[in-house]
């Protein structure tokens, strides 16, 4: 049971770290880089104003790879700290 | 439509049913665009798209009746990720993703695509946070988890309270928008065309519930997504924008620049106002470098994204995936499907902006003479219906920028006519429009309806009745909310419920905090709970009322699009104090949110419960 106990802390461990690296991640995308809009509006990226491009369509493809990655990344955790669900 | 008889392996089946019924959507298409071609008229065309459509979900939604308990509410718990997600997307895309978007960012430019990033990244709160914890609990609704996770009648109460100040205004604009479409492509009065399309959105839940909605959102989602898309590669690679523009526009955007200094957009302003139109005024892509303007996008940002994660009628989607991992998964999913048409809006008001405003383009209309504007065919039929508005208010006879007015809802509309598109592109928008509309309101019904009759009436008022007056009384709320609906929607108070956003600030104020902490803070108790959702839900609303009624001045920017900052910081400081202030929670309570925190093992709460 302590075995148990402490493989549950690992993994609630390990799950919190990776929530707290996509919520950077996010708050990134989602704040720092529409604040920095009218600085990034200045380069330009395939013809697009930066700062246009990131609200646009840059942020949207972050969050879509982001999803797949944290989908697969807490599925990991789940395997080797024995916690996934039994298919 | 013999697929459906194969009952037991309809879940192993769905790539192929859905396959075939894309195909056959799309050979109907193919057949009202050869009717068209031998002189079937436009509005026949139109009928042809919303009725065919309709029956379809009606279809569907009869043969996904059920008397089960778990089909009912959660789908069985056996729909795939990416089905799932497909739902979601119908759920989220409203009428008013799917018609408002982009006119929004072709009136407002940059500061408007505060709603694309919040709408889109509001999914990595939900993936991250929440669903994957929510399926784990296994609960029925979003009171269910509340009720359960602190304990007590009075926490489930003011959920249920908060999901229907959430969803009520949200769902009655759907039915709005639904009686819309049925009013124009059937040419009947509009109070008619709501409660006709109560009558489709009811088709589509009363007998099968979730599983039901579930089903006809996947078909929802295929006609909306084509409908969205054809339209917008068509009149691209006729116009010479290229074949796949999303990822062409850029020059397009730099050029617009030059344009607006060429039209003195922001310089010129309107010298009269039109009701319900707007002339353009905002430079399409410039962000102001003012703090008020910036912090105006975070805020609103911020607002749609905990909105997303907070509204009952979205996550309840994850509770009817087969496991914590598909939940996960499909978050994933939903969140690339509704990307196709979020990256797309601004595509289309890109391109329709630069068609309208490059004097080297045959469409141009901006220093055009008004006489040849006039003209146009396309402008005289929005003209006609109120949507579209040129004043000569300099009388120099040719059109400035500050004397066209139009509808942002044209930009979706109208852009098969102004590229010359054939009129079964416009019944094929028609089409899209009316099942984004539908699976929003669908979704949104269902959420109230649940709500009240699993956790009102079922976990508060008679517990011990039976599956069979359960679903009754669902049955029966599900009618009464529709029908509600649909008086208020009826009265047409446009100014009232035009405010989509108020729903996510609602639903952020009341939940947010309670629905996360609820799973990340173990020491989070009832009273802190109940605290959070009352001042939450109450400041939120005092802070509505204030700056849009009460004259006081917005704080730092922050007006009535972007109470949910005020409401959800107030609820977080009044749950942290009263939570601290009152003892933990029992070693019962703990034991399960250690249980929800992990994947393996049995939900927390009975499958049928």
């Amino acid at each position: 049971m302590a075995a148990n106990m402490s493989q549950k802390e690992t993994h609630w461990n390990r799950t919190r770290n990776l929530m707290i690296v996509h919520m950077v991640i996010w708050f990134i995308f989602s704040f720092v880089v529409h604040w920095f809009a009218p600085q990034l509006n200045k380069a330009s990226m395939f013809g697009w104003p930066l700062g246009f491009y990131m609200a646009a369509q840059g942020s949207l493809i972050v969050f879509v790879v982001q999803l797949f990655m944290f989908a697969k990344q807490q599925d990991r955790i789940d395997r080797e700290c024995g916690m996934a669900e039994e298919e | 439509m013999s697929m459906f008889r194969i009952q037991g392996s309809f879940i192993d089946n769905l790539p192929k049913i859905y396959g075939w019924y894309t195909g056959g959507f799309l050979v109907f298409i193919a057949l009202m665009a050869l009717g068209e071609k031998f002189g079937m008229s436009a509005d026949a065309i139109g009928i042809g798209f919303v009725a065919f459509t309709v029956v379809i979900y009606a279809f569907i939604g009869y043969l996904s009746r059920t008397a089960q308990v778990d089909a009912y509410y959660v789908a069985g718990r056996q729909v795939p990720a990416v089905f799932n997600g497909m739902a979601t997307a119908a759920d989220w895309m409203s009428g008013a993703s799917f018609v408002a978007m982009a006119g929004g960012i072709y009136m407002g430019g940059h500061p408007y695509l505060a709603f694309v990033v919040g709408w889109t990244g509001g999914y990595v709160l939900v993936a991250v946070l929440m669903a994957p914890y929510l399926r784990k609990f296994g609960c029925y609704t979003v009171p269910d988890f509340i009720g359960t996770r602190y304990g007590g009648n009075l926490a489930r109460l003011l959920a249920v309270i908060v999901l229907i100040a959430a969803s009520f205004t949200y769902v009655t604009a759907q039915i709005n928008a639904t009686g819309t479409i049925a009013a124009k492509v059937l040419q009947i009065p509009f109070g008619v065309g709501v409660w006709i399309a109560l009558v489709a959105i009811l088709l589509c839940a009363m007998l099968g519930g979730m599983r039901a909605v579930t089903w006809t959102q996947v078909a929802q989602y295929i006609v909306l997504i084509i409908a969205y898309l054809v339209p917008v590669f068509w009149m691209s690679s006729k116009q010479g924008f290229g074949y796949f523009p999303q990822f062409e526009y850029g020059a397009a955007v730099a050029k617009l620049t030059d344009l607006e200094t060429l039209h003195q957009v922001g310089i010129l302003k309107p010298e009269h106002a039109v009701a319900g139109m707007s002339a353009l005024t905002v430079k399409h892509s410039v962000a102001m470098d003012d703090p008020i303007a910036k912090i105006k996008f975070v805020t609103l940002v911020a607002c749609m994204m905990m909105g997303t994660a907070s509204l009952p009628h979205i996550l309840m989607r994850y509770f009817t995936t087969p496991s914590v991992r598909a939940a996960r998964n499909s978050v994933a999913w939903s969140l690339l499907f509704i990307f196709l048409l979020y990256f797309t809006a601004p595509t289309l008001a890109t391109l329709t902006k630069l068609q309208v405003l490059d004097p080297s383009l045959a469409t141009s209309i901006i220093g055009k003479p008004v006489s040849q504007v006039m003209a146009l065919d396309w402008v005289q039929k929005w003209h006609n219906v109120g949507f579209l508005s040129v004043i000569d208010a300099n009388k120099d006879g040719i059109v400035q920028i500050n004397e066209f007015f139009m509808r942002g809802d044209i930009v979706v509309l109208a852009t098969p006519e102004i590229a010359g598109l054939p009129a079964v592109v416009s019944g094929l928008v028609a089409a899209g429009g009316l099942a984004a509309a539908m699976s929003t309101a669908d979704g949104l019904l269902l959420a109230i309806a649940n709500a009240l009759s699993h956790d009102l009436y079922y976990k508060m008022i008679d517990p011990k009745a039976d599956t069979k007056r359960r679903l009754i009384v669902a049955r029966v709320l599900l009618l009464a909310i529709g029908a509600a609906g649909s008086a208020v929607a009826s009265m047409r108070l446009t100014g009232i419920l035009g405010a989509v956003a108020w729903a996510f600030d609602f639903a952020m104020s009341g939940l947010f905090f309670p629905l996360v902490l609820g799973v990340w803070w173990k020491r989070a108790n009832q009273a802190g709970a109940v605290a959070g959702m009352a001042v939450g839900l109450g400041v939120g609303t005092w802070y509505l009322y204030a700056v849009k009624w009460g004259g006081m001045k917005p704080w730092y920017g922050i007006d009535d699009l972007r109470f949910g900052i005020i409401g959800a910081g107030a609820s977080l400081i009044a749950m942290v104090v009263v939570t601290l202030l009152t003892k933990e929670p029992d070693a019962e309570t703990k034991a399960m949110i250690d249980e929800v925190r992990i994947p393996k093992g049995a939900s927390v709460l009975a499958s049928t419960h």
